[in-house]
């Protein structure tokens, strides 16, 4: 039953982005042409809402389901990885218009070009983690 | 339920994200979606030629229940869910993109031109999804994350690696859409 939990919140994780068009290639296009607020707009009350319940859950309010504190891991400190990984992602993303997230729910909507996206991903996790000594972080 | 079928406005959607990210917190776990890449190389077999895949990939089930879940949330999103599936596009948007050659842009959650299955069979097409998604799971990997965990949790819970990734995403973002897009099409 525990998986359940995790299936909803995937489910309904599909059906927002669907709905609010963050899936759509158009979107992230018309978002990097600075043609439209849409886009913007998500992300900004996404992360707005978030800073109010992480800070609401830091002051003790919320607890997780077992009684634990709700905290986020710390990313590591550095830059380079940051920036050129950042950099390299943002270059895909727009090209294909999904990142991780919406490359599944694009799968679920029919999209079946999805599949050899999601696998060129897979492989591309695997190439970073080849060349993960060798890179600068 | 009219509200529901047409399409979801920016200041609905946006909280109903950071509702997803609170729900995975709440249980005990953390959003980001680029892990499962990680997560299926290891199951592969990936674990054989780096370290890095090295790691019990049955602690990342849940995230891969998640995964299930979304492609099962896009499925029902587009089949009871929309009575239509085009995005009302700036009208400046569409004009440029038909000048590029996209027939209907927005009619559609992505462009035929790139994703129908007809447009698999021109190698240029087969090759930008194959190069746009080695692109995002090689540089998600690098930068430590992707949008939901370091556009969205990231940056909600404030952290300073999270920015320099979020402005790394549009730096590349903003090169490819405005200089290489126009180059290809």
């Amino acid at each position: 039953m525990k998986a359940v939990k995790f299936l909803l919140v995937g489910i309904f994780f599909g059906i927002v982005l669907v709905k609010s068009e963050a899936v759509s290639w158009y979107r992230i296009y018309e978002m990097f042409r600075f043609q439209s607020f849409h886009m913007y707009g998500i992300i900004g009350t996404a992360i707005a809402s978030g800073i109010l319940f992480l800070q609401i859950a830091k002051k003790g309010h919320i607890k997780s389901i077992k009684g634990a504190d709700i905290y986020v891991p710390k990313k590591d400190n550095g830059l380079a990885r940051y920036i050129i990984g950042g950099t390299i992602f943002g270059l895909g993303w727009a090209l294909i218009g999904a990142c991780p997230g919406p490359m599944y729910i694009l799968l679920g909507t029919g999209v079946w070009s999805m599949i050899i996206v999601i696998a060129s991903a897979v492989l591309g996790t695997f190439i970073y983690g080849l060349l993960q000594k060798k890179l600068p972080h | 339920m009219q509200f529901i079928l047409n399409p979801w406005p920016w200041y609905v959607s946006g909280p109903l994200i950071a509702l997803v990210m609170a729900l995975l917190l709440y249980f005990g776990k953390t959003f980001g979606m680029s892990s499962n890449l990680r997560t299926m190389c290891t199951i592969a077999g990936a674990g054989k030629f780096s370290n890095f895949f090295k790691f019990n990939w049955k602690d990342q089930l849940w995230n891969l229940t998640v995964v299930l879940g979304a492609i099962i949330g896009g499925f029902i999103a587009v089949k009871f869910l929309s009575t239509t599936s085009g995005a009302n596009l700036n009208p400046n948007t569409v004009a440029e993109l038909k000048n590029m050659g996209f027939k209907n842009p927005g009619a559609t959650l992505l462009p035929n031109e790139m994703f129908s299955l007809e447009a698999l069979s021109s190698p240029k097409t087969l090759i930008l999804l194959i190069v746009g998604g080695i692109l995002v799971g090689f540089g998600t990997r690098y930068a430590g994350g992707c949008t939901s965990g370091h556009a969205i949790t990231g940056l909600s819970s404030l952290q300073k690696p999270s920015l320099i990734a979020v402005i790394g995403f549009f730096i590349g973002g903003l090169i490819m859409t405005n200089f290489i897009l126009p180059l290809i099409f």
